[in-house]
């Protein structure tokens, strides 16, 4: 590994800048330490020359945001036929847009909350009333309000009363103009982990989610010792395979590349809802993926640079 | 630290702070803050940033000035690097005595403590005066790195109302007597006098004597707070609080703003009892301001026309001030209204109803424009009708180009708010509201 010279890409001008900078600062931290030779670049109006000129041996993505997980800077990586570890430009639009994902695991039998996917000019030109009575009529209370794309729960909200609905309204349709309404579940909250090797896509343990405040926000996501984390996931055996298995499934089905991570809810019945899926997963000290790692007894370096030569590998095969 | 060294709570989880449940109380707003994140993006180029109040260092001579340092360490580094007093060097009291007289202050060198940035002054201030639950007043809205530090000691900051003129007296008065009606014990009145952060406004002179009467009928101490009465556009300057009653007024003042931020060099003038006490907590925070900074700001007193320098400051701040204004009229819709002010960085604009301008702010990142909620200016949840604008660091360009955006912004909003109707205001989240001090 030492003698290949990665990229990872950080910081981006999405919401989730900040993560995304931390996530990569983290990253780059440990594949160092498993004796890769890092570079790490934002992503501005350099980097397209950046690439043209050091041409990179492999590029990881820890790009949070649309920049990084709705398939644009993959798109440009594939035009310049730089190697690079994560899903395709095609696979990562499919996961990014929730709507998008929820369908299509849908349409396989995969349990997920019922939705309704509204944009702010069905509002503004039905009215907003009729429209949000219909929201709470279809999915109940409470409900969760989502940016239909986005990540790191920025915009999203649980609502519990009909009363506080137009507010979170607005506040969710500051991150973008069309919503995603979920019914709420309440249940388990869990994240899983699917890392690809030689044998396939296969899940890391589940790591279970339980946020002081009840709501896993923004906050509760980045501050440490605001949610209490179970690793593995305090799951009986049915259950622990049944959210890998999802995992695994999500991953493939959307065909999601080398990494990602699934979000799921198994309610009280014992059925597990798909949430969302994340191509490129936090790798934050706070994030979920690298604690998978270490339960598993697995370091964030050792997993990366296994990706690494994936991708380059990959690249090689595709040029012969 | 890894999960496997970490405690486990007491349903096995891992919190990933094995420290939690060691915490003081007042740090239980310290965490992470979605607001805070989107400030990440306003350090970007490619975004406007109206937010931060980061000074514009531009007009300073660095030449000379990288001259004086050398110097400076080559013929006095020794002393330079070494510890001094926490009372700060005699040399630069003098000189910080010079620089209060020009506002009307006739200090003795000996009362002056010289401190980390006048915030490290506030922060001493407050830590002697304050005990949990005391009350502390301020102008609504305030100084969001006071009510940050009101916070910390936990006191409770009861706002009192502003117009174009600064602080209302007869509001004052009513806080006053509703505090006394109910036996909260009100510890000092945290004024910003001058081009205030972040109203923008200045207290008339004809009121500054009726404050300080108010004041002293109900003996209260008064925290003046002046970083920027130096800088009125066109070389005005009022009488500090401090001038009119050396006895009841405790004076923070800053080079942050005449000089370099960048040193964190600033100062507390105090009657002598006050003074002690704030000596032996400046020592127990820091043991001493930093020599080598007070050094270089003596030295470029000493040696450069600061007042000169003062002055381009004034000068490049009015250009500024004058591009938001003409922008803020060209651009934003009916509705708005702002203050328009006569020095220091800050605009203080009010939108119209139904706008949540901290619920706005993606919106205005996505649209490459930050500025900074109202919400963040008061510790009471009030503001989110209000906005911050900085002018200070932009060029007039990009101020200008920075208001056209946010005039977007503000059209979109407003269409929201007609489809969805006035809304409740959202619950504040938690965190910072405000840019760090980094952000342009």
């Amino acid at each position: 590994m030492s003698d290949l010279g990665v990229a990872v890409l950080s910081g981006g001008l999405s919401h989730e800048r900040e993560v995304s900078l931390r996530s990569g600062r983290r990253l780059s931290a440990a594949l160092r330490a498993a004796g890769v030779s890092v570079d790490e670049w934002d992503v501005d109006a350099t980097l397209f020359d950046r690439l043209s000129e050091h041409r990179p041996d492999a590029v990881v993505v820890a790009l949070h945001g649309v920049e990084g997980e709705g398939g644009a800077i993959q798109t440009v990586l594939e035009m310049l036929g730089v190697p690079y570890v994560g899903s395709d430009s095609h696979a990562c639009r499919r996961a990014w847009d929730k709507p998008t994902a929820k369908t299509e695991l849908a349409h396989a039998g995969i349990a997920t909350p019922d939705w309704v996917v509204l944009p702010h000019s069905t509002f503004r030109e039905l009215g907003a009333r009729p429209v949000l009575d219909a929201m709470v009529d279809r999915l109940g209370l409470p409900m969760m309000l989502k940016p239909e794309q986005g990540g790191s729960a920025l915009g999203a909200q649980v609502v519990r009363d009909a009363t506080d609905l137009p507010a979170a309204m607005v506040g969710c349709l500051a991150y973008g103009e069309t919503v995603l309404a979920e019914q709420f579940v309440d249940g388990v909250e869990v994240a899983v982990a699917v890392v690809e090797g030689a044998s396939g896509p296969e899940a890391l343990p589940a790591v279970e989610i339980d946020p002081a405040s009840g709501v896993y926000d923004y906050t509760a996501r980045y501050t440490a010792g605001l949610t209490n984390f179970h690793t593995p996931a305090r799951l009986d055996s049915v259950s622990a395979a049944a959210v890998a298995d999802l995992a695994v499934a999500a991953h493939r089905l959307l065909g999601l590349r080398d990494v990602s991570r699934t979000d799921a809810i198994i309610a009280s019945d014992g059925t597990v809802y798909f949430l969302e899926v994340n191509s490129s997963p936090g790798l934050t000290e706070t994030s979920l993926l690298p604690m998978a790692a270490e339960v598993a007894g697995r370091s964030l370096g050792d997993i990366y640079a296994g990706l690494i030569e994936r991708a380059v590998t990959r690249a090689t095969v595709h040029l012969r | 630290m890894t999960l496997a060294s970490q405690p486990p709570d007491s349903s096995g989880g891992r919190s990933l702070d094995p420290h939690l449940h060691r915490y003081a109380a007042r740090a239980a707003g310290m965490t992470a803050s979605e607001v805070r994140a989107l400030f990440a993006v306003a350090s970007r180029p490619e975004v406007v940033s109206l937010a931060g109040g980061m000074p514009n260092l531009a007009a300073l001579p660095l030449d000379s000035l990288s001259t004086e340092v050398a110097s400076l360490i080559s013929k006095d580094g020794l002393v330079a690097l070494q510890y001094g007093s926490a009372h700060g060097l005699p040399e630069l009291r003098d000189q910080i005595c010079e620089v209060m007289a020009l506002e009307g202050i006739s200090g003795h060198p000996d009362d002056v403590v010289v401190t980390v940035g006048s915030q490290m002054g506030l922060d001493m201030v407050t830590r002697i005066f304050c005990d949990p639950g005391d009350v502390v007043i301020a102008e609504g809205p305030s100084y969001v790195g006071a009510l940050g530090t009101f916070a910390a000691y936990q006191a409770d900051v009861v706002h009192v109302a502003m117009d174009e003129d600064g602080l209302v007296p007869d509001a004052l008065r009513e806080a006053l007597a509703a505090a006394e009606a109910a036996n909260r014990p009100v510890k000092f009145l945290y004024t910003i006098p001058n081009f205030h952060n972040p109203a923008g406004v200045t207290l008339a002179v004809d009121r500054r004597a009726e404050i300080l009467e108010i004041c002293a009928a109900h003996r209260l101490l008064v925290v003046e707070d002046n970083p920027y009465g130096l800088l009125g556009f066109d070389g005005q300057t009022y009488p500090a609080l401090r001038s009119m009653d050396p006895d009841n007024v405790v004076y923070l003042g800053s080079f942050s703003k005449t000089f370099a931020a960048g040193l964190r060099v600033g100062w507390v003038l105090a009657p002598h009892a006050v003074r002690e006490k704030l000596m032996l907590a400046a020592e127990a925070a820091t043991l001493c301001p930093p020599t080598l900074n007070q050094m270089i700001v003596s030295r470029y007193l000493a040696t450069h026309d600061w007042k000169g320098q003062i002055k381009s400051f004034q000068s490049a701040y009015r250009e500024r001030r004058d591009a938001m204004i003409s922008a803020l009229e060209q651009h934003l819709p009916a509705g708005c209204s702002w203050t328009v002010p006569a020095g220091g960085f800050f605009v203080w604009m009010t939108v119209p109803e139904g706008v949540d301008t901290k619920a706005m702010l993606p919106r205005a990142v996505t649209a490459r424009v930050a500025y900074v909620s109202g919400t963040g200016f008061y510790a009471d949840g009030f503001g989110s009708r209000q906005m911050r604008l900085s002018f200070c660091y932009p060029t007039p360009e990009r101020i200008q180009e920075g208001v056209r955006r946010l005039a977007a912004v503000l059209a979109d909003e407003l269409e929201l708010s007609r489809t969805f109707g006035p809304i409740n205001q959202r619950a504040a989240g938690t965190g910072p509201q405000v840019p760090g001090p980094d952000i342009a």
